[in-house]
């Protein structure tokens, strides 16, 4: 090529350069590090005519110089007390690395960390973002839930600290593993102070009859880049729930892909981003319905104040031999401003033909009538909006069975609003 | 008191109300009849402060206060009700919830203590026991899956526990059965004092047979063209609009 590079490909080119510099000394498989950085190498980061990145820019993200983040020793008591008060074993990271004097390792489930357990679930070579994260992975939790075990709240925290300008990158590489049986919630939260990209990777194998109640709150640094995937397995009679909030962030995308592979599995991803200034947020998700009688459920709200913009791409993918696949898909987006922006794509691929797969999508603003109602009744301007946003989250936060992490995305969302309005 | 005079109002360049002149005093309650299109519901919003509705002249006051210059949750917070002719649902609001924010919010704006959430279930369960409420549509959603009948219901429960000093009824008896019309109408009457007036929009008599008013008025394209006694509600339902607005014409 003898274009001059674009600043996504020079972006690629300098994590590259620190895989370069680092690679003999990471741990783990160092050949599939290898290919993910020849892919790095050979295609950069992905930019807007990928089908899949044609609503987020990663532009921003590549004007960004980042570091190494540096040996975490601060004391980080500001950034955990802004924690939901949980009474739970916790995994703490700080900037990427694991942190065993601010963490409480559960006795329900195995853990292990600093080697990154790649798996096979995750696809570098199909996700440039994974294949960074495969690339300069050098910490992560492997979380593992023995047959028939109930392993309750596992709290999997991620602070980043204000490196006073000195912006830094972390990849993170995680892995959870329910044995046939098990149960685990997890409460997954991202917190931080300035400027950093956190670009997770997830794999998550749920065995069969195995049930892992995933519960995601990113609340992020409003400079960071946060950008994460997740891979999820699920067998049969086996399910994933999940629930992704996304409250912070500059420039965030939660990715999910989730394959049902054996009979009567279930997997719900559904979500919230509450969004304003210039905010941006995409939550991407492919389910792959791969075998018979499973069902997947995915409501998906996004509330975007000011000049913010949220993204949804839905997809549903149904095997020949997934029939009777019960598939529903709702996102639905409240525009608090003319100038807010919402991006919407739903996508069915069905090749099975006794299946009942539904989507919308809709996108408004607070409905007059319901806001005139509510002040003729005395509740101020700003009490009555903030009911009816709240009122329109409620559709998707109210089946958290979990108490404790429902209480924690409504506290996180109150305090955003309350940053609104202030 | 309610004073208003002169007012007129309508939406965009179109005029509804063409110059009301109503005198409620402290205590009455008055009924406004007359034909669809009359402005019946448009005075009703205007006085509640419904967006989208221009006043072009006149005042309206209540207790000395400039209504028209107030915000709605503000004229709430003087005492005025707005019972809607079609209340509103609200998915994912909860039925107590909406109440109880809806009374601390008024007290709040009259410096008086907030109502704590065991004394206000108390008193809703009171208020929904005189009527004829089950005790779950507090729980459920703020008219969400509600009758027709249950809905206007659900508005004299908010009216018994907003205590109102002034309610304008629009159209409340639409849409309700014998049974419920006359549950709705005994709310009304149970606050019925010397500190509460109201105002009773309605197309029918049959509602005044449980309202009793102290007057009668009827509004024709946007003025108010007689004014009487409840006898004058009879001669109405006897007669029709018809010969009462060709008499004034």
């Amino acid at each position: 090529m003898s274009a001059a590079p674009t600043a996504l490909q020079s972006a690629a080119a300098s994590f590259v350069q620190r895989f370069d510099g680092l690679k003999g000394r990471l741990l783990g498989d160092a050949a599939l590090r290898e290919e993910s950085a020849a892919l790095m190498r050979r295609f950069g980061l992905p930019g807007p005519r990928e089908e899949a990145w044609r609503f987020t820019s990663l532009r921003k993200l590549a004007e960004q110089s980042f570091h190494e983040p540096l040996t975490p020793v601060a004391d980080c008591a500001a950034l955990l007390a802004r924690l939901p008060r949980i009474d739970s074993p916790r995994l703490v990271f700080v900037d990427g690395r694991f942190r065993d004097d601010l963490s409480h390792v559960p006795t329900q489930a195995g853990v292990r960390v600093g080697t990154p357990a790649f798996g096979t679930l995750a696809k570098p070579e199909q996700d440039r973002l994974v294949a960074l994260n495969t690339m300069l992975a050098e910490d992560g939790a492997e979380i593992s839930v023995a047959a028939g075990v109930d392993a309750g709240m596992l709290l999997l925290v991620s602070l980043a600290t204000d490196l006073h300008g000195r912006a830094v990158a972390f990849h993170p590489r995680h892995s959870v593993s329910l044995a046939a049986g098990s149960r685990l919630t997890l409460l997954d939260i991202g917190i931080g102070d300035g400027v950093y990209l956190h670009n997770p990777v997830m794999t998550a194998v749920v065995a069969q009859d195995a049930a892992l109640t995933h519960l995601r709150i990113q609340n992020e640094s409003g400079k960071a880049f946060v950008l994460s995937t997740l891979y999820a397995d699920v067998a049969e009679g086996g399910t994933y729930d999940s629930f992704t909030l996304a409250v912070g962030g500059r420039l965030s995308r939660a990715e999910i892909h989730a394959r049902l592979g054996g009979a009567h599995a279930i997997a719900h991803l559904n979500a919230a981003q509450t969004l304003a200034g210039s905010q941006h947020a995409d939550f991407t998700t492919i389910v792959s319905h791969d075998a018979p009688n499973c069902a997947s459920r995915q409501t998906v709200k996004t509330v975007l104040a000011g000049a913010a913009r949220g993204v949804f791409q839905g997809k549903i993918e149904v095997a020949r031999i997934a029939q009777k696949t019960d598939g529903y898909q709702m996102n639905q987006a409240l525009l608090l401003s003319p100038d807010a922006e919402m991006d919407s794509k739903p996508q069915l691929e069905i090749y099975a033909d006794d299946v009942k797969c539904s989507h919308g999508a809709t996108v408004g603003a607070i409905d007059a009538e319901q806001f005139f109602y509510l002040r003729s009744r005395g509740v101020p301007e700003a009490e009555a909006r903030q009911m009816l946003v709240r009122a329109f989250l409620a559709e998707a936060l109210d089946p958290i069975s979990n108490e404790a992490g429902r209480a924690a995305m409504e506290h996180a969302i109150d305090q955003w609003w309350e940053g609104q309005s202030a | 008191m309610l004073e208003i005079t002169n007012l007129q109002a309508g939406i965009g360049d179109k005029p509804i109300l063409r110059g009301i002149d109503l005198v409620v005093p402290q205590g009455e309650v008055h009924a406004i009849m007359g034909p669809n299109g009359s402005g019946k519901s448009t005075l009703s919003y205007v006085l509640s402060g419904r967006p989208g509705y221009d006043v072009t002249g006149g005042t309206a006051t209540f207790n000395g206060a400039d209504l028209l210059d107030l915000e709605p949750e503000e004229r709430a917070a003087l005492g005025v009700f707005l019972a809607f002719q079609y209340p509103v649902e609200l998915p994912g609001v909860g039925n107590a919830n909406f109440l109880r924010t809806a009374l601390n919010a008024q007290r709040r704006a009259r410096g008086e203590a907030e109502v704590d959430a065991p004394s206000f279930l108390k008193m809703a369960r009171a208020a929904m026991k005189a009527l004829s409420m089950p005790d779950d549509m507090l729980k459920r959603n703020v008219n969400v899956g509600f009758s027709g009948g249950e809905k206007k219901r659900n508005e004299v429960l908010q009216m018994a526990i907003l205590k109102p000093k002034l309610a304008i009824l629009d159209e409340t008896d639409s849409g309700l059965d014998i049974d419920a019309l006359r549950i709705v109408a005994e709310g009304v009457n149970s606050l019925r004092g010397p500190d509460f007036s109201a105002v009773v929009i309605t197309h029918y008599q049959r509602l005044l047979d449980h309202i009793v008013p102290d007057r009668v008025h009827v509004l024709s394209a946007g003025r108010i063209i007689r004014s009487g006694g409840p006898e004058l509600a009879l001669e109405l339902e006897a007669n029709g609009y018809a010969g009462v607005v060709a008499d004034a014409a």
